[in-house]
């Protein structure tokens, strides 16, 4: 069979891309080398919804983010996706940068940012109390917010997937060329692919894809950023998103709450040459804990619970590269997918299916559904109804994760669902069981034992994330 | 041998006098001292599937040494408390979890049965046990694969579900559980190559390094930490380096060990997010709620004993101190009767308290402060110090004098110490302070 677009990567990016392409009459394929979606750049960033101020005026990162921070309330409605428009503060520590300070509002306003405020420290404090004590003023940026990356690229896939779009998981994407008649095949670890269009959203592999087919080359640099993760009994020390000013690496150091209550800070950011390598340093976690003391002051780092490290991928010209490429007829790039391209996503999606529809003149879907729930969450509900619930589904008074308070419900419901969790981390960011305190020191051997009867697996193949992430190696007096 | 089904007289009674806050060693042997106290009204419970807790997973022996002058497993240990529950009739519900206490002591639970309910009590005993440490909150760094497990956790997979983690181990971290695992993966066949711990003194009871690392050859190496974690799917080595006084690496002292699995025994955190919830007023130090000499917590009528107070190293004290508790609730609830509102708002009872002030070595004590009214003729401090000390002396002060002074070999933080304090010796002595600390001379 020949797909009229087939997508490489199931990160936020391919998923929202696929998303929009699902509401067209059309055969749309995702390939994920991973097991899940949001397995890769998508599953470790800051979670931020950028109001836009600081990309360069004019270019198309400004657009893309401007757009997407627009279109990220309906989108977070329809898909059922925590979001919060919070609030973010650009922190200036410096009374010679106030210059810096007043051109990052100039470039917002130009940018077409709303209610851009500059507040002296005293206003400052007042909705931000705990800044650090060298903070002379703040860009007030009120369209900025924090979203759940995870369940936003969740919803997306699940939604696609919905409206009839494949997901083709641990497929790894090898090679592509295109033949006399203007079909791509792309090669993969499972058989050839034919496809009349392909999108190039494979984060920080996008530039290999790109190269594979173009001759005007591109270069993506991994940037590593490290971040920690506080526990929710800290949840109140931060209202905004506290930024620093923009260098050249970057946003800097953010100290912000999380949709879930929790505080994140980070990220750092090292260039390095291994696509893969995820790994923290003790260097980077002292960068981070030095930096972020800038911006908030005594900062609870005692209450960390994780610390984990992302890759953005850093395009040279720090820019989104979208759009069909030039010397390569039917291959659209989503390329140098860095921040604010969570942000970004829905416009990306917009704008890349929307040249597709054209390019292929595709028809509306009339049966098209674009809503989704995510996983029940009782904690919202009141006790009436919670209980009316557990009458049903009695495995909504089983609690499982005891930190993150997540009844067995809740995981059947992330294991069963279209594009559902097959792993711990699947459940874990589907559910949240196991992202708390105890870091599923706890509810893990629970968590796999329902994994095991649901998937029908033994013991021995469930994993943490897929391929050969192994979580027990055999029974007990057996040799392996 | 434990019935798997909610066990109560009337699931729709909605108060009791007493409701406990876990079934593990502490929250039972609360409910058993409570109801030979003489209350009939009584609740505990439990989150897991079975009485027991933690006890459950610790299938070696050396348990009850105290208690019951020989050497139990853990199982066994329990089982000789759960016994005492059923006999004496005491209600508990399994496979559930407390999801709130108010500080007005209306616990809110869920079971798949009974759904969410609330419970009015009279008092609340807090037994909720504690937790380990995990990787994140230790900032090790390197890859997150698989293959990194808390120690219990491994406990819990290898002597509960019968399944092996892997078999080439590293442990960070000397804990009491570690070691333990040291041997028991041992047993099971796994090698063992090094535990390493980033202090210069063992986190873990003596007895527990020589029977479970020196009597099977695994190095401890003190001062040593793991630097990095190498795999990216599942582990596959890391590497440990010495640390200096300040604990950061010196460079040049890396050591790779290969290996599949990373046993983590860095240290057990009281579980109290509900206490904190409730209003319950926390120590620092501990972790725990801070308590007056009946383990009552700053508010009145919740209590709390075990390791959800400060984390002990025998169960046998656990058993001792959760009794207390359960006995005190009782006095508690008697004096609701006689006197309306006696206790924390009672001027008197104001005037007679002492506190206990720890310093010079001593990290805290449990109680934290002394009403000699209310005290048994003998009360036990428990208190832990934070450095090895050799031939040194425990010190008790009365505010300003020296009362008892008691020579010790070794004081070493992975055992808890105590002083024993009389009543009739506090009792209408006016004393504001009393300071434990250790002393050279």
């Amino acid at each position: 069979m020949i797909y009229d677009v087939v997508i490489i990567g199931a990160g936020v990016t391919g998923s929202a891309v696929a998303r929009e392409l699902s509401r067209y009459e059309a055969n749309v394929c995702v390939l994920e080398k991973g097991e899940d979606v949001c397995s890769g750049t998508s599953k470790a960033n800051s979670g931020i919804v950028h109001a836009g101020y600081d990309c360069q005026v004019g270019s198309m990162m400004a657009r893309m983010n401007v757009r997407g921070n627009e279109l990220m309330g309906q989108l977070a409605e329809d898909l059922d996706i925590p979001f919060k428009r919070i609030g973010s503060l650009a922190v200036c520590n410096d009374k010679d940068r106030m210059n810096d300070l007043q051109a990052l509002y100039d470039r917002g306003i130009q940018n077409g940012v709303k209610g851009l405020q500059i507040l002296n420290r005293e206003e400052a404090l007042e909705i931000e109390p705990n800044l650090a004590d060298g903070v002379v003023a703040v860009m007030y940026a009120p369209s900025a917010g924090i979203v759940c990356p995870f369940r936003l690229n969740i919803a997306l896939a699940e939604n696609a997937n919905r409206n009839g779009v494949e997901f083709r998981f641990n497929t790894k994407a090898e090679a592509l060329c295109c033949d006399e008649d203007g079909i791509w095949h792309i090669r993969t670890n499972n058989g050839e692919y034919l496809t009349r269009t392909v999108v190039n959203a494979a984060g920080v592999y996008a530039d290999v894809f790109h190269n594979m087919v173009s001759e005007k080359k591109i270069h993506i640099t991994a940037r590593r950023g490290d971040y920690c993760l506080l526990d929710k009994t800290v949840g109140n020390f931060v209202r905004h998103t506290v930024f620093q000013l923009p260098t050249k690496y970057g946003k800097g150091i953010l100290v912000s709450p999380t949709v879930h209550g929790n505080v994140l800070v980070g990220p750092t950011a090292f260039d390095i040459e291994d696509k893969e390598a995820t790994a923290t340093t003790a260097e980077g976690i002292d960068d981070l804990t030095a930096k972020a003391a800038l911006s908030m002051k005594n900062i609870p780092m005692r209450q960390v619970i994780t610390s984990f490290a992302g890759l953005r991928a850093h395009e040279d010209g720090h820019e989104f590269i979208l759009g069909e490429v030039a010397d390569a007829p039917g291959f659209y790039d989503c390329a140098g997918i860095e921040s604010p391209g969570l942000t970004s996503c829905p416009a990306i999606g917009e704008y890349t299916s929307g040249l597709i529809r054209d390019a292929l003149g595709l028809k509306n879907k009339e049966n098209w559904i674009g809503t989704e729930k995510d996983v029940l969450d009782p904690s919202a509900l009141s006790i009436e109804e919670r209980n009316e619930l557990i009458r049903k589904e009695p495995a909504y008074g089983t609690i499982i994760c005891r930190c993150e308070s997540i009844s067995e419900g809740e995981i059947l419901d992330a294991i069963r669902r279209p594009l559902g969790a097959r792993s711990l981390d699947g459940v874990k960011r589907r559910t949240r069981a196991g992202m708390g305190r105890c870091q599923a020191g706890f509810c893990s051997p629970r968590v796999m034992e329902i994994l095991q009867r649901e998937l029908g697996l033994p013991m021995e193949e469930i994993t943490k994330s897929g391929g050969r992430s192994t979580i027990v190696s055999s029974r007990t007096k057996e040799d392996a | 041998m434990m019935a798997d089904t909610v066990h109560t007289a009337e699931t729709t009674a909605r108060e009791y006098d007493i409701v406990i806050v876990g079934g593990g060693p502490a929250g039972l042997a609360a409910a058993a001292a409570a109801k030979r106290a003489g209350n009939d009204s009584i609740l505990i419970l439990e989150r897991d599937h079975e009485l027991g807790g933690i006890l459950n997973q610790c299938i070696h022996n050396g348990f009850g040494l105290h208690t019951f002058k020989e050497e139990l497993t853990g199982p066994e240990y329990a089982w000789r408390f759960i016994q005492q529950v059923y006999d004496l009739g005491i209600e508990y519900k399994l496979n559930t979890m407390v999801m709130d206490i108010s500080e007005d002591r209306v616990v809110t639970a869920m079971n798949r049965e009974d759904g969410m309910f609330q419970i009015r009590a009279k008092a609340v005993i807090l037994a909720m046990g504690c937790r380990e440490r995990p990787r994140g909150a230790l900032n090790i760094p390197g890859y997150r694969p698989a293959g990194i497990f808390s120690a219990g956790t491994a406990q819990r997979l290898v002597n509960m579900e019968g399944y092996m983690p892997g078999k080439e181990v590293v442990i960070l971290g000397s804990g009491d559980i570690g070691l333990i695992m040291a041997r028991r993966m041992t047993l099971e066949g796994a090698k063992v190559k090094v535990v390493a711990e980033l202090m210069p003194y063992s986190g873990g009871l003596k007895r527990n390094i020589v029977q479970c690392l020196d009597d099977f050859g695994i190095p401890l190496k003190l001062s040593h930490t793991v630097v990095d974690i190498e795999g990216k799917e599942h582990i596959t080595a890391v590497t440990i380096a010495e640390v200096g006084p300040d604990r950061r690496p010196v460079p040049g002292t890396e050591e790779r060990y290969t290996c599949d699995t990373l046993l983590l025994s860095c240290g057990l955190i009281p579980e109290n997010e509900l206490s904190k919830a409730a209003g319950v007023e926390l120590s620092p130090v501990t972790s725990g709620p801070v308590v007056n000499e009946s383990l009552e917590t700053s508010i009145p009528g919740v209590f709390a004993c075990g390791n959800v107070l400060h984390v002990h190293d025998l169960v046998d004290y656990v058993s001792e101190e959760a009794a207390r508790a359960g006995e005190n609730a009782v006095k508690y609830i008697q004096g609701l009767g006689e006197a309306q509102n006696e206790g924390a708002a009672d001027p008197a009872a104001e005037a007679r308290r002492i506190t206990l002030i720890a310093k010079q070595g001593v990290r805290y004590t449990v109680p934290s402060t002394i009403d000699p009214e209310k005290m048994d003729d003998l009360l036990t401090v428990r208190f832990r110090v934070g450095d090895v000390y050799k031939d040194s002396y425990v010190s008790v002060y009365f505010d300003d004098e020296r009362v008892s002074h008691m020579k010790k070999r070794i004081i070493a933080p992975g055992e808890m110490e105590q002083v024993i304090l009389q009543k009739s010796k506090l009792t209408g002595a006016g004393i504001r302070n009393i300071t434990i600390m250790i002393e050279k001379e």
